[in-house]
């Protein structure tokens, strides 16, 4: 019997970024690594720090929506309506009913956009790269119905204080319906390629357990809080905007395959809710009144001296706008509580104990967007 | 084999005649692998409901070759702080290793680099020999993610190297030889001869052989898949975790030695599956030269079949590759361990137990 | 043992699946538009390059003060009483020399908040996107239509002019504090 206890070991300390082709950006994690399990995971964040709360502060209210838009840039239209609705709360301003539905659906489209990001994102990182093109190229679709309506691809300052920059294209309804149709069967698909797949079940299932009190504890918003098993949605538990109006069900991990809150429920709960997203599309679009968009824009933007929290719900969680007015036409302050960043947190409490390649794996399905991590 | 006693009488050593004829692999392979990196290419982008390639030539085919160009033209780095030597030996070695196996393919009945007795074992063992370039190479680049790359390799490559020696095994059994050139002449005339169904055994003895010939081939193919680190067993590069695994410090030529290597080997493992289970060279429709009297154009009658079988599992790689995720290093060896290796004993076993009886 | 052979054929079965999937878009039409060769047609919305129509510009800097990178510069000197700068387009009265309007596109975020404040409608995007260059100053468009000399010649006659009812305020208010003095 040889005695192995005298055999000097040690921890490795990998650096996982910022140059690293999955860390969704410009992140940089230090891992401590026992062979190839981890000890330890820190994430270095503030690469992409642009100082969007500073910035606000020497900006007048319009002019900070191209800023909100280059936050978390996969869900522009989604950042904006938050922004829109923060300002519109603290000034007292009434939209018309159309722009509430044009929000809704650009909000919506904007999810089904950022959660095939996600997803197909997801999927190369465990290592399956065609359904990450696949979904690109559906996603191709929808930008190409934004371009039409606002005239950009990815970061639209469309929804403005009051109102919207445009109105809808003429064409865009048409779209958005065959979008829909043409989008549900490419779901299946997207199931049948990657969500069914073994190889992805294994890799994904029970890995990064996320129980629903260190969820709670630590923040957790959005599909990755609802993975965990809690039917918490801001859509419906603080309805902003016209979300009372729609039906649509709020999926919540369920542990299909393996334990509740685990990357492969993580990942599925947001399959789920690009479905409910083509469910309130498919309402939306249905009802939508016809109206002016640009009747309750104000001429000038000078809040009274208040302040006011907002929240919505991102693709990626609860995004928060916090702004103060001293009553200029520049916010005092504006603190973005956001969603991504709270997400990272958790990087280490989910890692602890596990290999490697499972840091990717765990890293993807909190789907963190680093713009919105550093702002 | 006929190439070789040709060469030979010509040139009256047996020596020059071994050297010569250990080139002819080389003037397949370096074309096979240009045509391989471009057919991968393709095959992905028509996937992807993409294009490809497609500025260098028609339809992109010259694409590889220029490639190739900008790689020998890139600047060769060594890493400051690698081991010179090893860093250096490591592309030669994993080259030689992948190259070493293909003198016991048989291309055709005309050509078999060496018709050695132990051809199978040999190029299992050949096959080994990849690992110490990947390990030296992983080691002497002095990074991180190459170490640990490295490190998966050597332990994948030779763990899986047990069902594929179990399954080559039964297939013995039924045969009673290990040379390529043997196997393959045993398969002769047509399809139900291919071991794959029960190669020249009695029918009744055929027809229960066939459901387990089948089991040992997808087992012997999975693990040839890992022997060769293809998706979805390509945790050693897994460039989503390892940037590219253990050639990640590698640039210019020595990094395309790597890539030629990969792709020398993919078309050595789905040889030699075919080569096995597939009836190896030979055609399962009968030749056309023997129809029209014309016995020389047997040979290469049968090198196009063989590269037409090699392609195809080439192909069948490649679809596997852009289809499916990776496996995580641990489920690659529970696979291995727990799936492959007792499926492939129990096979090993049934198929020697049919063989036995003799029905 | 049932959910090991369960394994096996869940391994198997979603394998020749995602297989077939592949297999299926093998023989689909690609979606590449391959760019420099074939340009996808802009919707007319597309936000691309800002142009500046200097006939209507009244220079009242208001897209400058819209702007959210401060990425426009504009300069004017007032024009002399005598001058005559024409109209607009929808006939509105220009009052203003037009010295300098720079656009550098290096900081543009092309987010259109410039165009809608216009009051004349003399900026807006226009289809080129294609303008990549070099030199990152070669990106900061300047958009005066006058000469150089000009600029010079109407900064010189509205600093005279200037300079003239200077000193005519002058002369008129000059002299009554200094009788005061002198008394």
């Amino acid at each position: 019997m040889s005695d192995y206890s005298n055999l000097k070991t040690e921890e490795m300390v990998l650096n996982m970024g910022p140059q690293h082709p999955s860390t969704h950006g410009v992140l940089r994690l230090e891992i401590k690594l026992d062979g190839e399990l981890i000890v330890e995971v820190k994430p270095h964040v503030g690469y992409l720090h642009r100082c969007f709360e500073k910035h606000c502060e020497a900006m007048t209210y319009p002019q900070i929506v191209p800023y909100v838009d280059r936050m978390d840039y996969l869900a522009s239209m989604s950042n904006e309506l938050g922004y829109a609705i923060a300002v519109e709360r603290l000034m007292g301003i009434q939209v018309p009913e159309r722009v509430e539905y044009i929000r809704v659906i650009m909000a919506e489209l904007q999810r089904i956009a950022s959660h095939m990001v996600a997803l197909g994102t997801y999927g190369l990182d465990i290592g399956a790269f065609t359904p990450f093109l696949y979904l690109f190229a559906d996603r191709e679709r929808i930008l190409s119905i934004f371009e039409e309506t606002c005239g950009a691809r990815l970061l639209y300052n469309y929804i403005w204080v009051g109102g919207l920059s445009h109105d809808l294209h003429p064409d865009f309804i048409r779209k958005a319906k065959e979008f829909v149709t043409y989008f549900r069967p490419k779901i299946t698909e997207l199931n049948n390629l990657l969500s069914y797949n073994k190889i992805f079940i294994e890799r994904t299932a029970n890995v990064g357990i996320l129980p629903i009190e260190t969820a709670i504890n630590y923040g957790m918003t959005g599909p990755n809080l609802r993975a965990s098993g809690l039917k918490w949605d801001l859509r419906r538990d603080d309805p902003y905007s016209i979300y009372d109006k729609f039906e649509f069900d709020i999926p919540v991990g369920k542990g299909w395959v393996g334990t509740l809150g685990d990357c492969w429920d993580r990942y599925f709960v947001r399959v789920l809710e690009m479905e409910q997203s083509l469910n309130i599309l498919d309402q939306a679009l249905a009802q939508i009144p016809d109206g002016d968009v640009t009747s309750a824009i104000p001429k000038r933007i000078k809040p009274a001296e208040r302040q006011i929290y907002t929240r919505v719900e991102n693709p990626r969680g609860e995004l928060g706008y916090f702004i103060v007015s001293k009553g200029g036409l520049q916010p005092h302050r504006v603190k973005v509580r956001p969603p991504s960043f709270i997400s990272l947190g958790l990087m280490n409490e989910l890692c602890k104990g596990h290999l490697v390649a499972d840091v990717i794996a765990i890293l993807g399905s909190i789907d963190i967007v680093l713009g919105e991590v550093d702002r | 084999m006929i190439i070789y006693e040709y060469l030979s009488e010509l040139f009256g050593s047996p020596v020059l005649a071994s050297v010569i004829q250990s080139l002819f692999p080389l003037i397949f392979l370096i074309p096979f692998a240009l045509f391989a990196v471009w057919l991968e290419r393709k095959v992905s982008a028509f996937m992807q409901d993409r294009i490809g390639p497609n500025r260098v030539g028609k339809h992109g085919w010259l694409q590889t070759v220029a490639d190739i160009l900008k790689l020998i033209q890139k600047e060769d780095i060594t890493a400051a702080n690698a081991d010179k030597p090893l860093f250096n030996i490591a592309p030669v070695l994993v080259f030689a290793g992948s190259y070493l196996a293909f003198a016991a393919i048989p291309f055709s009945s005309a050509y078999i680099g060496s018709s050695i007795d132990l051809g199978l074992l040999f190029i299992v063992a050949a096959s080994g020999f990849v690992v110490a370039g990947i390990l030296m190479g992983g080691w002497a680049s002095n990074n991180k993610y190459s170490l640990l790359g490295a490190v998966r390799s050597a332990a994948q490559v030779v763990s899986y190297e047990i069902p594929t020696v179990l399954v080559i095994l039964s297939v013995v059994m039924l045969t009673g030889s290990l040379s390529l050139y043997e196997l393959s002449e045993m398969q002769t005339s047509s399809i139900h001869n291919w071991i794959l169904f029960g190669g020249n055994a009695p029918l009744l003895q055929k027809i229960l052989l066939i459901p387990f010939m089948f089991i040992g081939f997808i087992i012997l193919y999975i693990s040839s898949l890992a022997e060769v680190n293809r998706t979805p067993f390509d945790i050693p590069e897994a460039e989503s975790e390892l940037v590219a695994g253990f050639h990640t410090e590698y640039s210019g030529m020595k990094f395309a030695m790597f890539f030629l290597a990969e792709y020398a080997n993919m078309f050595a493992v789905s040889a030699i599956v075919s080569a096995i289970f597939l009836g190896g060279y030979q055609s399962p429709f009968g030749y056309l030269g023997n129809t029209l009297g014309l016995t020389w154009l047997v040979p290469i009658e049968q090198f196009l079949w063989f590269s037409a079988k090699g392609l195809f599992f080439v192909f069948v790689q490649m679809w596997l590759r852009w289809t499916l995720p990776r496996l995580r290093v641990d489920q690659l060896m529970a696979l291995c361990w727990k799936y492959l290796i007792p499926i492939a004993f129990v096979n090993l076993l049934i198929i020697g137990l049919i063989v036995l009886i003799k029905i | 043992m049932r959910e090991y052979f369960s394994n096996i054929w869940s391994g198997l079965f979603t394998v020749l699946v995602g297989m077939k999937i592949t297999f299926k878009h093998l023989f689909e039409p690609s979606v590449t538009i391959q760019y420099p060769d074939e340009k996808p047609k802009l919707p007319e919305r597309a936000r691309n390059r800002l142009y500046v129509n200097m006939d209507d510009c009244i220079g009242c800097d208001q897209c400058s003060r819209a702007c959210p990178v401060s990425c426009i510069e504009i300069e004017t000197v007032k024009a002399l009483p005598t001058d005559d700068l024409g109209k607009t387009s929808q006939g509105k009265k220009k009052a203003l020399w037009v010295t300098k309007f720079n656009i550098d596109f290096a900081k543009c975020c092309y987010c259109q908040l410039c165009v809608f404040p216009c009051p004349t409608e003399c900026i807006y995007m226009t289809e080129t996107y294609e303008f990549s260059e070099y030199q990152r100053d070669s990106l900061n468009y300047s958009f005066v239509t006058l000469t150089p000399s000009e600029i010079e010649e109407k900064k010189d006659n509205f600093a005279k002019f200037e300079a003239e009812k200077a000193a005519q305020k002058a002369a008129a208010a000059a002299p009554k504090p200094a009788q005061k003095t002198d008394e």
